[in-house]
């Protein structure tokens, strides 16, 4: 599904991501942990697009697409959905009008017939109980006034309504009190099919009690220093991230 | 060299001035019997205040960033009576948005046979001011020219001193209407440049309840001038929303002064949305002038290509316990350029007032631009005014977030831009214009979008 090779990135001149190599097969769920600033959302931008970051080297091959090459829109369009580890306010445009103007540009793309009002808003009702959002989000202008967990909940709600290939969650845990977090959780759970897969970027090791990961891989100072399988992250639980950087500076 | 060019620049004015005033004699005669009315001498007196004063200057404080030459130099002929120019019902019925009463303004002469007025409620007056000026003497002494006053600059001079017809709405005493009243200013094409000066006067009496909605348009690409004024009296108690659409053609002049006289616990409410128009200036001034008065001034400016939208507003707070609020919001794209200049006064009466005004501008390209100013003159101590005034680009992190949801960039961009203008067009009470401004604004920025 998505291989990314040697993948250098900067931001303003300064490299954040020092070669990442990563492979995320059909079904896998993939965490990225790792200490702050140690390049997680970055690497969720540059897969999803975000243009304030320079890729300098290396490549990212999704489904046989070159992925650098394409807009941030024709990702979405291809099945890429990165769910914001801050989800924008947007004054004056409605929830339920900015989800439908993305998922009829999605199912375009895909040759499949525009929804109407009524399917549309059919959909989104399913797919509110599923992820438990409170219905009256729905016609309030996006994520304005929402608090922080209900920023979160859209985030995966939207995820349900576009049914990605490939979801990338930043941070989607963090600021969440349990019973957000498990909420969110469960919803992503929920979506988990066989044919898709997810990318966990998070700095606690909690939300993986839920979300059970296949792989476990950490990032420090933008390499990708150490993977394996859920246990690690147990252990990082326990020991924390210094032993790592340590060990990543003795290689280096 | 200075003195020179001064010179040199006062007789090109005496030489403009020059055309209005010939242009004022062959409107006198065309009056006949009327040249022998009241309201002659005051024409007048407005003609020669003109010949004093001209076109204001950018030597003007109030005209700093706004330069009418470009209409001062032009020789526009008055149009100086009544012509169908042919026009049907049908010609004009995608301008009338569905409001059942209306009246239609034709280069400025009101048009029976173009208006709809029959279903008004008994008593309410809506016609031709013309009509009014020989029926209505009572009231038309009263008011006309009362608030508007032509000593003020030039364009009022003119408009005074050409003073003829227009709309006039007269809401008497209790009545509620029902239906809003669609005051509809058409400029067709009379062959060569023109100038038109639509004179309103819009009486809503104590405790009466209505909307007004002004929309000017043109049937012509040619080159004209509207010049027009507005008087809107709104009794004590009285509840009204007057809305102004300005769609006039890329080649209109757009001159307008609306004058409000509030009186005490009055609420007024007013939306002056501008998409036409090469140069347009609006002018507007509230005066409140009684106390627990409630008055909404809003706007709504969206230029393009080489357009040039001036919006000069001020409230004057005259009278204790009174609250104003003022929403302005700008796009401008193109080569376009806008200004905003708000003026609160707060008297020293006028204790316990609360004001507040907003301007917001989206600059849409490197080459269109803004000058916003917000004047507060406060003499009184016990208010609460507050200002604030922005200019910005689309936020990026929005766009991104669209983006990343399927939507291109393009669509992306003219959803934040619309749900900007929205923000304005959804505080209009009269529900048919609302529709039809989120189409006509949806539409631009399609085109817009194509032509890029």
């Amino acid at each position: 599904m998505l291989e990314i090779i040697n993948l250098h990135a900067s931001v303003g001149g300064n490299e954040i991501l020092r070669g990442i190599d990563l492979k995320v097969n059909a079904g896998e769920v993939h965490a990225i942990m790792g200490p702050n600033g140690s390049g997680k959302s970055t690497l969720a931008g540059v897969l999803a697009g975000r243009e304030s970051y320079q890729v300098t080297e290396g490549k990212i091959i999704y489904n046989g697409h070159d992925l650098l090459e394409m807009a941030p829109e024709a990702r979405a369009r291809e099945g890429i959905f990165l769910a914001f580890q801050y989800p924008v306010e947007i004054p004056g445009v409605s929830n339920t009008y900015f989800l439908k103007a993305g998922l009829n540009a999605i199912r375009k793309h895909k040759g499949l017939e525009e929804l109407d009002a009524i399917e549309f808003l059919k959909l989104v009702k399913e797919k509110a109980k599923l992820v438990e959002m409170d219905e009256t989000l729905l016609s309030r202008p996006v994520n304005q006034g929402f608090s922080g967990g209900e920023k979160k909940r859209n985030e995966i709600f939207q995820m349900a309504v576009l049914e990605p290939k490939l979801a990338i969650l930043d941070e989607t845990d963090s600021g969440l009190d349990i019973d957000a977090l498990r909420t969110v959780a469960d919803g992503v759970n929920k979506l988990r099919r066989p044919d898709n897969s997810t990318i966990v970027v998070t700095h606690y090791q909690r939300l993986l009690n839920y979300i059970v990961p296949d792989y476990v891989h950490v990032l420090v100072d933008g390499r990708i220093v150490k993977s394996g399988r859920k246990q690690l992250a147990l252990e990082l639980e326990d020991k924390g991230y210094d032993w790592l950087r340590d060990e990543s500076v003795v290689n280096a | 060299m200075r003195k020179e060019n001064d010179a040199l620049m006062a007789q090109q004015m005496n030489v403009r001035n020059e055309w209005y005033l010939s242009s004022f004699e062959r409107f006198e005669k065309s009056l006949n019997g009327e040249a022998k009315m009241s309201v002659h001498t005051m024409r007048r007196a407005a003609i020669a205040k003109f010949a004093e004063i001209g076109f204001p200057t950018t030597h003007d404080e109030e005209w700093k960033y706004t330069d009418v030459t470009p209409i001062a130099r032009m020789h526009f002929k008055p149009i100086l009576e009544y012509k169908s120019a042919g026009l049907t019902a049908e010609d004009i019925e995608r301008f009338t948005f569905g409001i059942p009463n209306l009246a239609v303004i034709v280069n400025g002469h009101f048009s029976k046979e173009l208006s709809r007025l029959s279903d008004l409620p008994k008593g309410v007056r809506t016609g031709s001011l013309a009509e009014a000026l020989r029926n209505d003497t009572g009231i038309i002494e009263n008011h006309l020219a009362h608030h508007a006053r032509y000593e003020e600059n030039g364009f009022l001079a003119l408009s005074t001193a050409f003073l003829r017809d227009g709309a006039f709405v007269h809401i008497p005493e209790k009545i509620v209407l029902e239906e809003p009243i669609h005051l509809l200013f058409i400029s067709t094409n009379p062959g060569e440049p023109f100038v038109s000066h639509p004179r309103n006067l819009i009486i809503a009496g104590k405790s009466s309840q209505a909307a007004i909605l002004e929309t000017y348009v043109s049937l012509t690409s040619n080159k004209y001038f509207t010049n027009a004024v507005s008087e809107i009296v709104v009794g004590e108690n009285a509840v009204l929303e007057h809305d102004k659409l300005q769609v006039e053609s890329e080649q209109a002049f757009h001159v307008s002064t609306i004058h409000i006289h509030q009186e005490r616990n009055s609420n007024f409410v007013q939306h002056a949305i501008t998409m036409g128009g090469l140069l347009t200036r609006n002018n507007i001034t509230a005066v409140l002038s009684g106390e627990g008065i409630e008055s909404t001034v809003n706007g709504l400016y969206l230029g393009t290509g080489t357009q040039h939208i001036d919006n000069h507003t001020v409230i004057d707070h005259a009278q204790p316990h009174c609250n104003s609020h003022e929403l302005y919001k700008g796009i401008l794209s193109g080569k376009s350029r806008g200004v905003f200049n708000g003026k609160i006064f707060v008297r020293k009466d006028a204790q316990k007032t609360d004001a507040k005004q907003t301007n917001k501008n989206l600059v849409l390209s490197d080459e269109a631009s803004i000058d916003t100013k917000p004047q507060l003159e406060i003499f009184a101590n016990d208010v609460k005014c507050t200002h604030g005034a922005t200019i910005g680009q689309l936020d990026e992190e929005a766009i991104f977030y669209l983006r990343s949801r399927g939507i291109d960039l393009g669509k992306a961009r003219d959803i934040l831009i619309f749900a900007f203008a929205s923000d304005v067009v959804d505080r209009l009470n009269i529900e048919p214009l609302r529709d039809h401004l989120h189409a006509m604004i949806h539409d631009r920025l399609e085109t817009e979008r194509e032509q890029k």
